[in-house]
């Protein structure tokens, strides 16, 4: 080693950069190869139609009103149902976060929805809620309804279906957001005289709110790419004709590829400013340690 | 801390919301499985006759031996290297601050921010233009591609919380890097790596994008080999495709039961004592 490599090492040390740094070129050699570059490509692609010019196969998304429909489908399945599960996951979460008897058996049951899968799910939801199911059975029975109540191969077939996938996961991220939260804070706060309403929203719920954002980002990335259950239980033709669906149909069924990337960017694009949006409002919150004490 | 045992308004409501979630989920899961056994079933509460004859077919029918081979040598494929390459990325994220970190860390949390369908296009094309779909080689590429950066982000929380005093201590005392990983860091993180494993292992299972994108005929899982059974209707009769989804959501049970009773799912972002409470 020369007195000139020592002198760099030296430098780059002072700025934080020395040999364990190599740990991380394994991981980012693979995210760089499988998914910027196909990215990449895919952007190429998108700009290389068949006929046209360079945006063409945008234009052609955008002038065509059953493709442009899409996103907005897309969005009022995903937005809605991320938001429920987020929602109900917080008073649920925080009622579990303690112990008691049985706790490990609710949590194991919240889990069993994501050992389902979605063909499962769906079977489930054509059984259980069709118009001959047990649902429309029991509500028919009592007097609640006359004619079977329309659940599935619609809008809320696909919906319920996010719901069922999305909740448990939701939950089990709060859940452990919430755990991470020193309760001695709360204690603190309580000796002070605060009640439980003020324990929440001036602790408990700022010192969340960022485990919040992440999780809504995560659900919500789940259920916008609802591909399976919108063609399964939901009506792939119509109401629940998601984005992913056109991104298929024209990579799949047209061979379109220019067309199927633009969709896919199109999709990735939509997505991705509800997440910034969602980031950004993070950063505006606190966060620090939850650990309390010498966190 | 003593709770009283007359509940609250509001505790009632969560309890009533968590109860009727339970019983929805009852009833989907229960109507796959009567239907699974059921003979006929048409307009009443229950099945005609009983039989065990689905399960039979459905295991012949869909050839589901290779097809649980298949899915999984996928799963250790990509919970193996997903961790073996994430851990190390991760610990670096953790400890360092260096130029260019944030955007390394972002550059990371993209491929699970994307819905899979969205890189997955082009990633089939890429790796059919490779000669790598349509293989098991390209069904685990892909699906490596969502696990490693899922990895390194709930493995970053677990090597925070390690006090880094205690690598000091042991770097005092002479251990190289290398010690400190295996004496030191392995040990207080098999918590964290196996639940980050089972996660990757029931995200692979449950993968339909990728895999359906990138499969070839012999590389099915389980769930692309349901989805075409199910998408491709009256082929098959849907008390068979029941049968096969039970199995299915039996296996994936026993794989999650199983990791509960290693792993607290409640501490996988953040690790409290218990008894804290």
């Amino acid at each position: 080693m020369t007195a000139a490599t020592v002198a760099v090492r030296h430098r780059l040390a002072d700025r934080g950069v020395d040999r364990q740094m190599l740990l991380l070129v394994p991981a980012t050699v693979f995210v760089v190869a499988l998914f910027i570059y196909p990215f990449a490509y895919g952007i190429a692609v998108s700009l290389q139609p068949a006929e046209g010019g360079v945006l063409a196969a945008y234009q052609a998304f955008f002038a065509d009103a059953y493709q442009r429909d899409t996103i907005v489908t897309t969005l009022m399945i995903a937005l809605p149902a991320a938001v429920l599960n987020v929602a109900a996951s917080v008073p649920i979460a925080y009622r579990m976060r303690g112990r008691f008897r049985g706790k490990r058996v609710v949590t194991t049951i919240l889990v069993v929805p994501i050992t389902l899968g979605t063909v499962l799910t769906a079977e489930g939801l054509l059984n259980f809620l069709g118009p001959a199911g047990w649902l429309n059975r029991f509500l028919m029975t009592t007097g609640l309804t006359d004619a079977p109540v329309r659940l599935t191969n619609n809008y809320w077939g696909v919906f319920l279906s996010l719901v069922i996938t999305g909740f448990p996961f939701a939950f089990l991220l709060v859940l452990s957001y919430l755990s991470g939260i020193d309760p001695s804070l709360e204690r603190a706060a309580a000796t002070l005289g605060a009640g439980w309403r003020q324990r929440f929203f001036r602790i408990t719920l700022p010192l969340l709110a960022p485990g919040l954002a992440t999780t809504f980002c995560l659900t919500f990335v789940l259920a916008f790419s609802v591909f399976p259950s919108a063609i399964l239980v939901g009506d792939p033709t119509g109401s629940t004709r998601v984005i992913s669906i056109a991104a298929y149909e024209a990579a799949y069924v047209r061979y379109d590829y220019a067309g199927a990337s633009a969709a896919a960017i199109i999709m990735g694009a939509v997505e991705l400013a509800v997440i910034a949006v969602v980031l950004g409002l993070r950063g505006l919150l606190y966060t620090g340690s939850t650990a309390g004490g010498k966190g | 801390m003593k709770r009283s045992i007359v509940a609250s308004p509001a505790a009632w409501l969560v309890w009533g919301a968590v109860i009727i979630f339970f019983i929805g989920l009852a009833g989907v899961i229960g109507s796959v499985v009567v239907n699974s056994f059921g003979v006929r079933w048409f307009d009443s509460w229950l099945p005609e006759e009983y039989t065990t004859g689905w399960y039979g077919q459905a295991w012949d029918e869909f050839t589901l031996l290779p097809v649980l081979t298949v899915t999984l040598i996928v799963c250790l494929l990509v919970a193996g290297i997903s961790v073996l390459v994430g851990v190390p990325a991760a610990y670096v994220l953790a400890r360092r601050s260096f130029p260019g970190s944030r955007a390394l860390y972002l550059l990371f949390l993209l491929p699970i921010l994307m819905p899979p369908i969205t890189y997955g296009i082009p990633l089939a094309t890429v790796l059919y233009k490779y000669g790598l779909a349509g293989h098991l080689s390209g069904v685990v590429l892909a699906n490596l591609v969502p696990s490693i950066p899922f990895v390194i982000l709930t493995m970053t929380p677990f090597i925070e919380q390690i006090d880094p005093a205690v690598e000091r201590a042991a770097r005092m005392c002479g251990a190289r890097t290398r010690h400190v990983f295996t004496r030191i860091l392995a040990p207080l993180l098999i918590p964290g790596i196996l639940a980050s494993c089972i996660l990757v292992v029931v995200r692979t299972v449950g993968m339909f994008e990728l895999t359906f994108l990138t499969a070839g005929p012999d590389s099915q899982t389980l769930v692309v080999a349901l989805f075409y059974s199910m998408s491709a209707a009256g082929i098959r009769a849907q008390q068979s495709v029941d049968a096969m989804a039970v199995i299915y959501s039996l296996m994936m049970l026993t794989l999650l039961v199983l990791a509960l009773r290693f792993v607290n799912p409640t501490q996988l972002v953040a690790r409290v004592k218990e008894d804290q409470y």
